[in-house]
């Protein structure tokens, strides 16, 4: 005789495959934790900001993102939390939820300007600089987009020479650098004799600005700069001893699309969910318009379309932190993730009819935002061309 | 001897949720996830901050509950708390405030303690008579509802802030608080305390331990009995006022009814 069996978990539309049971209590304290700075501290004023176009109290912003423990979260030692991959995509999640300009911040802190130091620098440098990042009393950027080469590195213009003696001189410009002018140390990447060398420029050296960029109709809640390099003169130690060539910066840029491919999550799982409540309450020919075929027809290819992308996140994460994921593998992460939480933004907003273009709703906040990181950190060609030369072996862009 | 301060917390149902009761009318924990009651936070906050003044306490939080109020106690240990003690009992389903402030008063006396730091209320039941039940089962003195509290040379002191007047408090150690939603914002946890707290020891104790008989506590012990339960109607389409002189009237006669004012 077997016993009945046990009644089934109910149904949460919020959770609809229940992934939550994939995750374990640590990994939900840490979202529980981010999803609660994020409601407390920057859901209720985000879309002034971004109305606005400013970020103001980044710094503050920043500290208190040290203090959770957000910043290079997935780093080893100098005061990082040395947190899972699977809790830091968590972490990217709830944060892009809120708005991209935040994950932003955080995905260049911590898997660009961080993660180069810890990866690729000298411990005199790790020391110096990554405490201060960790607790965000530093914010750092990233240098390696240029005015004219975006998805083409190899061919960067800037520059790096050794003088007579030993100091190093930069000259350059980089273009769409997250934090740039905000950031009290920026990772530059330039060509020299050797090859493409990082180097650690601190904010105020002579020769060196970063202007903020303006008119941007994207990521409005997050500071994007110009790197000015003008006969900056740097000493010898201020390279990244670690690394020539461009895997050090593509080695960085992989870490920030594992964020992405998460964060990505979390922009569509924000629009699923205001298209969820206004298909309840928004009440057309008597009856909430979540009543209507065509509506839950399209309810159920965004909520179908988000539990794949978090599957492919978490699923991806898992491989991270057994040390087996390959980068042609995070581009399948970022390609599908952006493209589908694009696609699920773009479906929100024709739920919310009128509303949808209203920043009182964060639906059109996050589409905007998403094409932004449709193409940061290798565009959805670059990423399709990595998966085409993985499939067939064949290179077809060099 | 260090400072040794006790957190009482309660595992809640999250009020955001869609909360029930079950048949025997004690709360469904089935329907809706729980939590740390946010109440609570307030406590574990003040205790934190009281022993990191003094540079030489520790923080143990307690908590009465089903297995699954481990969740309650691991929040507050992953805040900072140091270790904790869960009262874990079949025999104690269905107990009422004055059972569970046995209950306490009992594993307080087990595990000793200087200062014993309650929320206000809990977010579920809402009693808010718990702190003084303690109090007067431990037979100490017992400073409630204070908006800021601080221990020195063992005393503790604090401001109640009332309707009409403010109130400075102050009694030996050891003695029971709490402290209100105004005593100061908690903690987020951090993810190096969050990754700490699995390490940090968690004791159990069942009602054997404690020397408790089982028909003193649960659902057949407790003093208070739930008669019947009604779940609140469902939210009907907003009353519009339209003022045409009588407008103020109307809405007082509204908030009234309502039993608002």
């Amino acid at each position: 005789m077997s016993a009945a069996p046990a009644p089934l978990p109910p149904f949460d539309p919020r959770d609809p495959l229940g992934v939550d049971d994939l995750l374990d209590e640590e990994e939900r304290a840490v979202r529980d934790t981010v999803r609660r700075w994020c409601a407390d501290r920057v859901a209720p004023y985000v879309a002034d900001w971004y109305e606005r176009g400013e970020l103001p109290g980044v710094r503050e912003l920043a500290k208190e993102l040290g203090a959770l423990g957000a910043l290079g979260m997935h780093l080893e030692g100098y005061g990082c939390a040395g947190a899972s991959a699977v809790q830091y995509g968590l972490a990217c999640l709830e944060l892009e939820a809120c708005d991209s300009g935040i994950r932003s911040l955080v995905s260049v802190q911590g898997s660009l300007a961080m993660y180069a130091i810890h990866r690729w620098g000298s411990e005199e440098q790790k020391q110096r600089w990554l405490p201060g990042m960790a607790a965000g009393e530093v914010i750092g950027c990233f240098g390696l987009t240029e005015p004219d080469h975006g998805s083409d590195p190899a061919s960067m213009r800037t520059r790096a020479r050794r003088d007579a003696g030993g100091d190093w001189v930069l000259d350059g410009r980089k273009m769409w650098i997250t934090n740039g002018s905000v950031a009290g140390v920026a990772v530059v990447w330039a060509q020299t004799d050797e090859g493409v060398r990082g180097f650690l420029v601190p904010a105020g050296t002579p020769g060196f600005s970063a202007p903020e960029i303006r008119h941007k109709a994207s990521l409005r809640a997050s500071v994007t700069s110009e790197l000015v390099l003008d006969g900056v003169r740097l000493p010898a130690d201020a390279v990244l001893p670690g690394v020539t060539g461009l895997r050090g910066p593509l080695g960085c840029l992989n870490q920030a699309r594992y964020g992405i491919v998460w964060g990505a999550v979390g922009a569509g799982r924000s629009c699923f969910e205001a298209a969820l409540d206004y298909a309840g309450s928004r009440v057309q020919f008597g009856r909430p318009i979540g009543g209507f075929q065509l509506t839950q027809a399209k309810l159920a290819d965004m909520s179908l379309e988000l539990q794949k992308a978090l599957l492919l996140a978490l699923h991806l994460g898992r491989r991270m932190d057994a040390g087996r994921l390959r980068a042609e593998q995070v581009s399948y992460g970022k390609l599908n993730n952006v493209r589908e939480a694009m696609g699920i933004a773009r479906t929100a907003r024709t739920i919310l009819g009128a509303n949808g273009i209203s920043l009182e709703y964060p639906v059109m906040r996050h589409a905007a935002n998403l094409e932004s990181v449709l193409t940061y950190e290798g565009t959805v060609e670059m990423h399709q061309l990595i998966v085409g030369k993985a499939l067939t072996g064949l290179d077809a862009f060099h | 001897m260090s400072l040794r301060i006790v957190v009482c917390v309660k595992y809640v149902p999250d009020a955001t949720g869609d909360r029930r009761f079950a048949d025997d009318t004690t709360t469904d924990r089935e329907s809706v996830d729980g939590l740390l009651s946010e109440l609570d936070e307030y406590g574990v906050e003040q205790a934190l901050r009281i022993a990191e003044a003094s540079g030489d306490a520790e923080v143990t939080v307690l908590t009465v509950g089903p297995d699954d109020a481990k969740d309650a106690l691991r929040k507050a240990l992953s805040m900072g708390a140091d270790k904790a003690v869960h009262v874990n009992d079949d025999d104690i389903h269905g107990t009422d405030a004055l059972g569970t402030s046995a209950i306490l008063a009992k594993a307080l006396e087990k595990t000793g303690y200087d200062l014993v730091v309650c929320g206000m209320a809990s977010t579920d039941g809402t009693m808010g008579v718990l702190p003084a039940l303690l109090a007067e089962r431990l037979g100490v003195p017992q400073v409630t509802l204070l908006s800021e509290v601080s221990v020195e040379n063992g005393t503790v002191r604090g401001r109640r802030d009332g309707d009409a007047a403010t109130e400075e408090l102050e009694a030996a150690l050891p003695a029971v608080v709490s402290v209100t939603d105004q005593s100061g914002e908690a903690r987020y946890p951090s993810f190096k305390g969050i990754m700490a707290a699995k390490k940090k020891p968690v004791q159990s104790y069942d009602l054997d331990d404690l020397g408790i008989e089982a028909d003193e506590v649960g659902l057949a012990g407790a003093w208070t009995a739930v008669d019947a339960i009604t779940a609140r109607p469902p939210r009907q389409a907003g009353t519009i006022v339209k003022d045409e002189g009588e407008g103020g009237k109307q809405l007082a006669e509204f908030l009234a009814a309502q039993k608002f004012v």
